[in-house]
């Protein structure tokens, strides 16, 4: 008896484990790309992406089934986002991404409100601050980015946009 | 309107093609969480255990000694008979 015990306690773990995999071979990309536009790391060279990443799926795996009606995506990506900052002001300079010339802050307003479409008051809950600050910082970050790319000289458009579809299928 | 155009040139900006994942990153986070739940369980039953001889120590301990009842008295009532 204690065998079948065992067994049906092993299969469970596999099969979360499998669901698991699944989930992060769905989501893990664009995960990542967020965590690279916070941190303004490059797309090839993100050490400290992956470790922000690593660290917020290993907190969704070990509380997947502390609220079972949350999204585990968003889950993950909130953990990410407040544990970038957390940490940030230990990688104050960017290295080199899109929104390098941004402030910590004025990146994670701006990739979870532009980026991710996360609503305001949600993004007010989640970072402490009150909703007309996040409207601010929104707008201050959008106006640096534009005068940044005008002073630049390169044309605005970038690769032609394909947003969504692909990370979050699986979740 | 020229606000919200602003805004979707931005979106525009940011939505470039994702970055190549680690191949063993699911696996190394599924075993890190793992070993969290695993540690976190083990804090949680350590501190019930230790609660529960707490309670226990309480209960004998008021038992015997019983410190809501008045102590005797120290002295002794002076006798005032015949």
């Amino acid at each position: 008896m204690g065998g079948v015990g065992t067994r049906r306690i092993r299969s469970e773990h596999a099969a979360r484990a499998e669901e698991f995999a699944a989930f992060v071979a769905g989501a893990a990309g664009r995960l990542l790309h967020v965590a690279t536009l916070l941190t303004a790391e490059t797309r090839t060279r993100n050490p400290y992406a992956r470790a922000l990443l690593t660290a917020a799926l290993a907190h969704a795996y070990a509380v997947r089934d502390r609220g079972r009606d949350e999204d585990p995506y968003a889950l993950t990506r909130d953990d990410l986002a407040l544990r970038f900052a957390r940490t940030a002001w230990r990688h104050r300079a960017g290295h080199g991404g899109i929104l390098a010339a941004l402030t910590p802050r004025e990146r994670l307003v701006l990739v979870l409100r532009l980026y991710e479409g996360v609503p305001e008051e949600q993004t007010a809950a989640l970072l402490g601050l009150p909703e007309a600050r996040i409207r601010a910082v929104c707008a201050r970050a959008v106006a640096r980015l534009r005068e940044e790319r005008r002073g630049d000289g390169s044309p605005g458009g970038g690769p032609a946009g394909r947003r969504g579809g692909d990370g979050r299928a699986a979740a | 309107m020229r606000h919200g155009d602003k805004e979707a040139a931005v979106r525009r900006l940011l939505d470039t093609p994702h970055p190549p994942v680690p191949r063993d990153l699911g696996a190394r986070a599924a075993a890190r969480g793992g070993r969290v739940r695993r540690r976190e369980r083990a804090l949680r039953r350590a501190g019930g255990v230790l609660a529960g001889l707490v309670a226990l120590g309480f209960t004998v301990w008021a038992a015997e000694v019983r410190p809501w009842e008045p102590p005797p008295a120290a002295t002794t009532p002076p006798f005032a008979g015949p």
